[in-house]
């Protein structure tokens, strides 16, 4: 069971394999990634030292190019593709069909993923996406553990489940909430909730109000901790109750999980958060390193530390995590 | 210009359901789509009383086609699924990559819906050769996205062959999940939700805290808070959306059908209402209304 840690940049690059990823996925610096932020991601030299430095430890990087190509700039996303293959990127982890055919047919040799973004949630879907030979799917995040049994006892493809990070309760690469609100989404545009649309206001007696693109998305208590305004994470009003109407802002943490997701044969667990710091991606890593370390060697004696948890709480949105849909009572 | 009318969204009594399609075969739409595409949970309908409408209204002129579930993730969802696709006398709306699989085995032309994602001309041509005879544009793109994805010459050379079909009308479907927001909303767990959409016929409206209208919730599905009406914008359309479509609402969507109908080359002009909305279209954010 690999452990796949995100990266943003070289130093969070260094720090995931230092600190034990198996492998480690980055993004371009372009909107071929969803996560498309300023100040993020790899250019070509980056790319080509950070498949050096993951090689010479033996480890392996996968390049993200999980955004929807544009009618007028498709060239963008083939030179994205043909990029990371000649930097010597291992894995490609792509959404779009038009993409995965192209790579596909361009270079068979390379190992292609289905990334999250392409929202495979079923045994037909996936079979649908190994037309273009994927080796690996991403699975979204609304699926309980009993769904994610289901299909890794159905497919003969590998599967990848997200073990921790923010929680996006949408099927992914099918929310269009972040352009109904801004005009830019994560198809579109690489990003969710983007931070140009995000202000803060702050009152006399110490209250903040989040907005995004001016619409309120929620307001905190002087002494409330105040989340970033993700619009699904705000507290809106629904009859007469005001609360979290999609979603709390928690992270997902999926330790208990572990021997189960072993169990079931899932390849790969991945960390979410290429827009984190190095600090972040180190800590996170370490906790997961011990915790895939002590399920592989003993499966039947696993028990969750206590201070991993300590660890991942300080790491998440809101100091709190959850199972997310993995357990069928949060849907 | 066609019309068409999009498949119910919400989850409406069997009465409710057979009293609409019965003003359907009476008014002027040309398409109608049938079927649950939201939770395979909302059994008023089951599949043989689809079928039933359906023969209804392809006795009344209409072309039906059958619209299947969106977000698939249980093995029962499929086997529904695959009754739909091996219907074996109307056309499929897939919504899901997965009933594009199951059409492609049985080698049968379908119609792409808007949650499927094409965003540009070598994905269309990927589809038209799986078998993509009319393509729904996702909702979130604006004209000019699909003016100049229709203008490549590889998409030119193929137009004749493809229908192009716009979301044009009604609350927008914006996001699927794992959990029932509806549910949620009377703090029911999504295994104990004892249906509890049949209360909600237009969905649950959500506000922010300052009184805006921001979503519907409609169980696993979440809506734009504003109604999208291009009815203003059909003589934009022209030469580039073959059909027009108007989502089930619960209260005038004949009334509009008409009025739609009235203004294909903008002869008559509709006053929008302060909770519509166009900006998608526009290529703005999609709860914008632009005169």
């Amino acid at each position: 069971m690999e452990l796949l840690c995100p990266a943003g940049s070289m130093p969070a690059l260094k720090a995931a394999i230092e600190n034990g990823a198996d492998a480690v996925y980055v993004g371009l610096k372009d909107e071929t990634n969803a996560r498309h932020f300023a100040g993020l991601n790899l250019d070509q030299a980056g790319l080509t030292e950070a498949v050096r430095f993951a090689h010479s430890h033996g480890k392996k990087l996968h390049v993200a190019i999980n955004t929807f190509a544009h009618a007028d700039s498709w060239e963008n996303w083939r030179k994205a593709v043909d990029m990371a293959v000649k930097c010597g990127a291992d894995v490609l982890i792509l959404a779009d069909i038009a993409v995965l055919a192209y790579a596909a047919e361009r270079y068979p040799q390379v190992e292609l993923h289905l990334s999250v973004q392409a929202s495979a949630t079923n045994a037909a879907a996936i079979e649908f996406y190994q037309q273009f030979h994927v080796k690996r799917v991403v699975l979204p995040r609304v699926l309980s553990m009993n769904q994610v049994r289901t299909l890794a006892r159905t497919t003969d493809v590998d599967l990848e489940v997200f073990a921790f990070g923010s929680l996006c309760i949408m099927a992914e690469g099918r929310c269009y909430l972040s352009s109904y609100m801004t005009g830019e989404s994560p198809n579109t545009a690489g990003a969710c909730s983007p931070a140009k649309y995000v202000r803060w206001d702050e009152h006399e007696d110490g209250s903040l109000e989040s907005r995004l693109n001016n619409i309120l998305i929620d307001t905190f208590a002087p002494n409330e901790t105040a989340g970033y305004p993700t619009l699904c994470k705000g507290r809106f009003t629904v009859g007469e109750d005001t609360y979290h109407a999609l979603e709390e802002p928690t992270s997902l943490n999926t330790l208990s999980l572990l021997p189960e997701l072993h169990k079931e044969g899932i390849v790969s667990l991945k960390i979410e958060g290429r827009q984190r710091s190095p600090a972040y991606v180190a800590q996170l890593t370490r906790v997961w390193r011990q915790a895939i370390d002590k399920v592989l060697a003993d499966p039947a004696n696993f028990a969750v530390q206590p201070d991993w948890n300590t660890t991942l709480a300080g790491l998440s949105e809101g100091s709190q995590t959850t199972l997310g849909a993995y357990h069928r009572k949060w849907k | 210009m066609k019309f068409s009318l999009g498949a119910i969204q919400y989850y409406w009594p069997q009465q409710v359901v057979k009293n609409f399609y019965r003003q359907a075969a009476e008014s002027a739409v040309d398409i109608v789509y049938l079927g649950e595409t939201v939770c395979s949970k909302r059994r008023e309908l089951k599949f043989a009383d689809w079928l039933q409408v359906a023969h209804e209204l392809r006795e009344a002129g209409k072309q039906v086609v059958l619209s299947t579930m969106t977000l698939l993730e249980a093995p029962s969802e499929l086997r529904e699924l695959r009754k739909y696709c091996d219907n074996g006398e109307f056309l499929v709306e897939a919504n899901d990559v997965g009933a594009i699989r199951l059409l492609q085995d049985n080698q049968l032309p379908f119609v792409a819906g808007a949650a499927i994602n094409c965003y540009n001309q070598h994905t269309l041509r990927q589809l038209m050769t799986m078998g993509m005879s009319r393509w729904v544009m996702p909702v979130e793109l604006s004209r000019d996205w699909l003016q100049k994805l229709l203008q490549q010459p590889m998409v030119k050379d193929v137009r004749d062959c493809l229908e192009v079909e716009v979301f044009s009308f009604g609350h927008m479907p914006l996001a699927w999940s794992g959990r029932c927001f509806t549910a949620r909303s009377e703090n029911r767990a999504k295994d104990q939700c004892e249906l509890c959409c049949i209360k909600y016929p237009e969905g649950r409206r959500v506000d922010s805290q300052e009184g805006q209208q921001v979503f519907v919730l409609n169980g696993i599905q979440t809506q734009s808070g504003t109604r999208y009406n291009l009815v203003n914008q059909l003589p934009s359309m022209q030469g580039l959306v073959d059909i027009v479509r108007l989502s089930p609402q619960l209260e005038d969507t004949f009334t509009w059908l008409e009025k739609f109908r009235q203004n294909q080359h903008g002869e008559q002009r509709q006053a929008l209402e302060p909770n519509d909305s166009n900006g998608y279209w526009m290529a703005l954010a999609g709860l914008v209304q632009t005169a």
